[in-house]
Formats: C-alpha cells, structure tokens, sequence
C-alpha cells in the first residue's frame, strides 16, 4: 500500500510527459508548418488591410480619432463618445485589458470614417474613475479641419493642459 | 533546470519539480513584456496604436500593425525623417517579442539576428542578443542561449539587467553548471521583480550542487512566506510541496509533516499535499493521524488522482487500526465512486472521439473565461476536463492546445476576409454603375471649363511679366486707360499723317496735336507710379483669384481620380486575394486536423490511463472489501464467541469455574 503513493506520482510523471509520446520530429515539423502559415496569413491580412482602406476610407477623405489617456494622473477610463458633425460617430465602453493597455501607453484608434474637405465640429465626452471610486467626467469640443489628406486626431484624456487635449497628427 | 535537476531529486520530487519548471519556463517572457512597458513619449500614433494591441495581448493583430509601419518606414525615401524614427528599435525588438509570444520562434530568431548583423551600438547588440538568448533557452536550446549571452558585452540596459542575470543562471543550471548559477542567483536575491523565483532557482541549485542543507534552507524560507496573491501563493505551496516529499522519501517522516502542513487547503496543490501528509503518519505507523488528512482529502471533488488514492488509504488505515467494518463500508464507497468516474471517463473518451473536444476548444465563450480549460466541460457534450487537468498543464499541451486554437482563429478570420471580399465587389460595381455614366458629361464640361481656365492664366502670365519690365524700365504707356490708349494710338496716327503730308495740316493743328499728345504724356508720367502701385496690387489680387481656381482645378481633378480609384484597379487584386485565402484556408484546415488529432490522442491517453488506474484501484478495492468482510467478520465471530464463553460462564455454579477457565485457556491457545 505504500507503493501507491509512488505509483500514483510515477503515473503523474508519466502524464506530464505524456506528450512526449508523440515523435518530437512530427510536433517540430507541424510547429514549424504552423509557424510559416502564421507569417503568411499575417502578411495577407496586412496586404487586406491596406486594400480595406484604400478602398473604404480613401486618403482624401479619411478622418480617423485615436484615444490615449495621459499618465499625469492615476485613472480608469469607462466610456468615450465621439461626435462628428453633431451625430455619434463612436461610444466604447472600456474593457479591464483595454484599460490597463490605455495606461501603459497603448493609443486605440477609436474610430475611421470619411468626410469631406473643410471644417467639422467635433464633441468628446467621457466617463472615468479615480483610485478613490469618485466619478469622473469631462466634455470638449474640437474643430477638425480636413484638407486633401488624411487627417488623424488624437483625444488625449486627463492631460497636464486639460482633462481633454486635441491633437492633429 | 527542466530536465537536468530531475535526475537529483527522487521520483516524486521529479515529478511536482517538472510540473513546477514548466510554469518558470514562460516566466522570463512576461517578465520581459512586463519591463519593457515603460512609457515613452508617443512620436508616431500608429505605433501607438499598434502597441495598443500588443499590451492586450493580441498579438496577431499588434505583429501586423508594426509590420505594416516597419515595411512602409524602410519604404520611405528619407526614412530618418519620419516620426517613426524615434520608435523604430522599439518597435523591431516588439515585433521580436510579439513573435515570441505568438509562438513564431523562427521569425523572431530572424527579425533579433539581423538586428544583431545590422550596424547598430554595443547597446541595441546586448539588448538583441539578451532577447535572442530568451529565445534559445524557450526552445530549450542552453547552449545557444549561452553564446548569444556570450556576445552580450559591457552594460546591458537597466530594464533587463536582472533578467538577463536570471536568465544566464537558468541556462547555467539547464547546461549543469550548478555552481555558477548559485553566483548569480546569490546576486540577484531582493530583486524585487523576480521575488520567489530567484530562491526556488537558488535553491535547486544549491541541492543540485550539492549543498544539501543550503538548498533546503533556501527552500524552507522561500516556504515559510505566504501571500495574498493567489500566483505567489502558489509558488511557496509548490515549494513546500517539493521539500515535504523529497524529505519524505529521504524517510526523513517528522521533517517532512510541517512541509505538507504549510501548503494552503484552498490552493491547487493542497490535494497533493493532504495525501503526502497522510502518507507521513501512515509511514511512521501513527494510522490514526493519517486518517485525518485523508479524510479531508476523501471528501473533496472525485475527479483528482489524490482524492481517488485517498479514498484507498482511508479503509486502508481503518483496517490497519482494526476497525474493519469502518473500512468495509469507505472500500463500498470508493467503489460506488470509481465505478461513476470510471463511466464519465468512458463517456469523455466517447465525446473525444465524435470530436466534441475539437469543437469546444474553437467556441469563443469557453475562451472568454479565466480558467477556460475547465470552463471547457461546460460546454454541450464537452468531455469532463477536470481529469485533463494535469495534461493540459504540460508545456507540449499547452503549445498544442494554443496552436490549435490560433489556428482556428486565422481560420475564422480569414473566412470573414472572405466575405469582406464579396462586400467590396458589391461596393465597387455600385460605384462604377454610379460613376460611369456620370464621368463622360463631367469630362465634356471640365474640358470648356479647362480651356477658359488656362487662358486666363496666360493673360495673367502676361500682365505679370509687364509689370515685372516696368520694375526694371519705366513704360508708361502700358498703364494707360482704355480711352487714354485709343486717344494715344489715334495720336500716333495723327503724327505718322503730319510727318508725311506736313502741308496737308495746318499750324495750329499740329500745335494742338503736339498739346494733346504733351497732356497725354504728362498724365501718364505723373500718374505712373500711382499706377503701377495700383497695377501690382490688381496682380495680387488676381494671383488670389488664380490660386482659388487652382485650388478648385486640382480639387475636381483629384474627385475625378478618387471617383475612377473607387472602382477601377480592384478585381484582379480581389481576385489574386481571394485565391491566396482559399489556398492559406485549405493549410490551415490540414494543419488543424493534425494539430487536433495529436491533441485528441494524447486527451485520449490521458483518459485510458486515468480509467486503466481506476479499474486497477477498482480491483484493489474489491479484494481489500472481501478481505475486510472477512476480518469484520472474524472479528464479529470472536466478539460473538466471547460473549457466549461470558454468558455461559454467568449461568454456570461457582464451582465449575476452574474447570472452565481451564478450557477457555486451551480454546484460545488452539486458536491462536
């Protein structure tokens, strides 16, 4: 009887390495089969994404708004709306992992669309909270002047100027 | 310290240190990922946003955003010129270190290497190497992981220095050389980052060279801490584990009890634990102490592989402290439960078998949960995982497991390429059936409007190169009035008639010719510079006009191409993309039914084993039942003849007890 002890761990070994079971030549040649579709399907998706956007958001009309939260204060961000010419172009609602990646220095671009040359009022609105649970929340306004190029702009939350910054990239 | 410390330890030990070495293995790339998160000024809003990915772990999605900003960099003209510049090193080691992630150790070892070719400082080459190293050592490759740290000289960078001395003690200990990891494990201890793993590595080192009593001690404090941290919590569990078996082996049983006892009863290794302290006092002979332990342990969920060897030892050591019915009725109940397990192991191995496994690992919900691998037995017809426990924790499975599922996820993604293909040849045919019949009148108006666009621009050419002569020459005729140039040229005609018939005109014709031509000269010469000031001025006034039909002209020019764009130029690339998905789907689908099957094989065998030590406990428990029926009821019997000797020697007279005494002495010297 004290041998199941042993026997029981013995059997347990035996499960850990269990995959070791399956020739280490097929697993290598299968990872690295794996490993060349993987770098394939990526630079094919790259090449789709690239088509995605010439083809929808042409560079003469494209706008694109990116959101960063500043690392001036401690702060989680729960939601941002966008307003692009009076009408929401975008409301997200912020997942824990998207959160944290915001605070590391991580951009999300938040929304892409098309608009004509010329100026467009834009409205940002967000909802946040403090270390200390307090509800946080700010409201701004941006004029976004759209020339022939692209235009990107990043809506930085809760900077040292103010809790809503503008930037035109 | 994967495989080499094993051949130290005994068999138990072995078997929890391997458990225990995979979970380190994947340390040193979080810790990597982790530090190098510092935050830096954002030049380039792409490769923010491409780190926003990468910081979320979505690694597909973070390796194609950065690869896309690194191919149109090196593209540019004048790449040092573009924001990008100042993330660039980042952004390379990123894609390194997403690739890792993501499994594509060749890519990796390829974008680090061509770093370490390039021409680049001593710093960027010991970052490089530093991260080639993690790559060899996570292939379990020590000796290449030991000469790319070789190429590592003068000062590695401050975010990686103490994992890079982790690292090189790691491979050290991988490659055997116990004695020069101890060096630098002993220097990194209060490194704050690496708390516990240093003194476990540390640890095992010392016992693996040979400094027995040092390592134990190591080991002993790193056990001794605790925390709230679940993670942490775990590790010093796993260590006290570790130490109460290897004593326990060593027979060192009053040693090893205090081990077992500080393992936390919610953690993950409590089971394993539980048993080993059972396994102590059986030991030693103290079957009742055993008891206490297993029968915790007996109680607990009837899928683990302790809990089903406690259910054993439990009537195990009722029968030892001679309560044999006690024990009859735990070997029925350990029965009843192999024979459940036994059949929800057949019905998982069945499940496995219709492909109900393969299909649970590709629903998304079972992914969106922390602990996914038992959320997994959840799922409709899913096999039970909870005995999968042990194998899914393996290094291979777990690389299996992730590659399958990644797999799956290119496949679902490029289905929906797929379909975003259809979705743009429907927009395309609706620009064209839009714009083709509109261009041609567009095209016949912007013609006239093009021919009367540029004629204005010649007569502003030509105004702006008079006025640019009267800069240099004084013309005052150029700013005469219209009237003033028909009374000039009427002049002038006047003249040419008098010069050549004088006779015909009289004097004071001529006097009034020459008057008229004084005052016309007059009012151009003092009025010229007023004019010409009010000329340059109507100049610019026109370059404002001309600018704003340009901005116009080039405005239609650049609608008309974005129109033709929309539509034209797209089908043979749709159409090349379209056969590059099916041809990747077609490897992807053969790539998955190999991945799977290894997968269903292994889970297969994983379950075969567990049933095959089921029906052999089955089997023990069986005979061990029989056996204790038998000694209850020998031991009911005894009881039972007693009693009767007792009762009999009551209803007898005084005088006969002698005699009596005398048979019973015989009657159980017979017996015995």
């Amino acid at each position: 009887m004290f041998r199941i002890l042993q026997v029981t761990i013995l059997l347990l070994l035996a499960s850990v390495v269990s995959a070791q079971n399956v020739s280490r030549d097929d697993i290598r040649g299968l990872d690295e089969q794996i490993q060349d579709v993987k770098k394939d399907v990526i630079d094919l998706t790259a090449t789709l994404s690239q088509l995605e956007e010439k083809l929808l958001f042409p560079s003469n009309s494209q706008v694109a708004f990116f959101v960063s939260v500043a690392d001036e204060h401690p702060f989680e961000l729960e939601s941002v709306e966008v307003r692009l010419n009076g009408e929401i172009v975008a409301h997200h609602l912020y997942t824990y992992r998207e959160i944290e990646s915001l605070q590391k220095g991580g951009v999300q671009k938040l929304y892409t669309g098309n608009v004509q040359t010329g100026a467009h009022p834009l409205q940002v609105r967000f909802i946040g909270k403090t270390p200390s649970g307090r509800e946080y929340r700010a409201e701004a306004s941006y004029q976004v002047d759209k020339a022939v190029g692209p235009k990107f702009v990043e809506i930085s939350i809760l900077g040292a100027e103010s809790e809503i910054n503008f930037k035109d990239w | 310290m994967c495989t080499s410390l094993l051949s130290l330890l005994p068999v138990p030990a072995k078997a929890i240190l391997r458990a225990l070495a995979a979970s380190l293995c994947t340390l040193p790339i979080l810790v990597g990922v982790v530090n190098a998160e510092e935050r830096e000024e954002l030049r380039d809003l792409f490769f923010g946003a491409a780190m926003f990915h990468a910081h979320q772990e979505n690694f597909f999605d973070a390796i194609v955003a950065l690869d896309t900003e690194l191919a149109q960099f090196y593209r540019l003209d004048q790449p040092e010129l573009d924001p990008f510049s100042a993330h660039l090193g980042q952004a390379e080691f990123s894609v390194g270190d997403l690739e890792l992630s993501y499994r594509m150790h060749r890519e990796a070892g390829r974008a680090i290497e061509a770093v370490l070719k390039g021409n680049v400082s001593q710093a960027v080459r010991n970052e490089a190497a530093y991260r080639l190293a993690k790559i060899h050592y996570h292939k379990q490759q020590p000796v290449n992981a030991l000469h790319a740290l070789e190429m590592i000289e003068g000062r590695v960078p401050e975010r990686v220095r103490a994992e890079e001395q982790f690292l090189r003690a790691r491979v050290f200990m991988q490659l055997g050389r116990f004695d020069e990891a101890v060096e630098l494990l002993k220097d990194l201890k209060g490194e704050e980052s690496l708390a516990g793993f240093i003194e476990f590595n540390l640890g095992i080192a010392q016992l693996k060279s040979g400094e027995e009593t040092r390592g134990v001690l190591e080991l002993t404090a790193l056990g001794k801490k605790s925390s709230s941290k679940p993670a942490a919590q775990a590790l010093y569990d796993k260590t006290n584990l570790l130490l109460g078996s290897h004593l326990m082996e060593a027979g060192e049983l009053e040693l090893a009890r205090p081990y077992f006892d500080r393992v936390n009863l919610e953690g993950p290794f409590s089971n394993r634990a539980l048993l080993g302290a059972g396994w102590v006092e059986a030991r030693a002979g103290r079957y009742g102490r055993a008891l206490v332990p297993w029968k915790m342990l007996q109680n607990r969920k009837g899928t683990n592989e302790s809990v089903h060897e406690a259910m054993l030892a439990v009537p195990y050591a009722y029968g030892k402290l001679d309560v044999h019915s006690t024990a009859a009725i735990n070997y029925g109940r350990a029965l009843d439960s192999f024979g459940n397990e036994i059949d929800t192991l057949t019905a998982s191995i069945n499940s496995i078998r219709e492909g109900k496994f393969l299909e649970a690992l590709r629903r998304k919900e079972a992914t969106q949960v922390q602990n996914w691998v038992v959320a997994l037995r959840n799922l409709p017809d899913a096999p039970e995982t909870h005995y999968l426990l042990d194998l899914m924790a393996s290094n291979d499975y777990q690389e299996f497991l992730r590659n399958y599922r990644d797999l799956n996820d290119l496949f679902e993604r490029n289905e929906e390429w797929l379909k975003s293909l259809s979705a743009y040849e429907d927009i395309i045919s609706i620009r064209r059936a839009y714009y083709e019949p509109l261009l041609p009148q567009l095209d016949e108006q912007f013609r006239k409007l093009d021919a009367r666009i540029k004629l204005r621009i010649e007569q502003r050419d030509i105004f702006a190169s008079r006025i640019e002569q009267m800069l240099v020459s004084r013309r005052p005729e150029y700013l005469a009035t219209a009237n003033e140039q028909e009374a000039r040229l009427e002049l002038m005609k006047l003249h040419q008639q008098i010069t050549e018939r004088p006779q015909g005109f009289t004097e004071a014709t001529r006097s009034r010719v020459e008057r008229l031509q004084g005052v016309l000269d007059l009012r151009l010469s003092t009025e010229y510079d007023q004019r010409l000031t009010e000329a340059y001025k109507h100049l610019q006034e026109l370059n404002i006009e001309i600018e704003k039909l340009q901005v116009v002209y080039q405005s239609y020019v650049r609608s008309r191409q974005a129109a033709t764009h929309s539509y034209t130029g797209y089908n043979k690339e749709i159409t090349r993309l379209r056969a590059q998905i099916r041809s990747s789907q077609q490897r992807l689908e053969m790539l998955m039914a190999r991945q799977g099957s290894m997968l269903e094989a292994l889970a297969i065998q994983e379950l075969e084993r567990r049933r095959t030590q089921l029906e052999s406990y089955q089997i023990k428990a069986r005979f061990a039942l029989a056996d204790s029926y038998d000694r209850a009821n020998e031991l009911q019997e005894q009881r039972e003849d007693q009693l009767k000797i007792e009762q009999h020697r009551e209803s007898l007279p005084k005088e006969n007890l002698p005699e009596l005494d005398a048979e019973v002495e015989v009657s159980d010297g017979g017996e015995a």
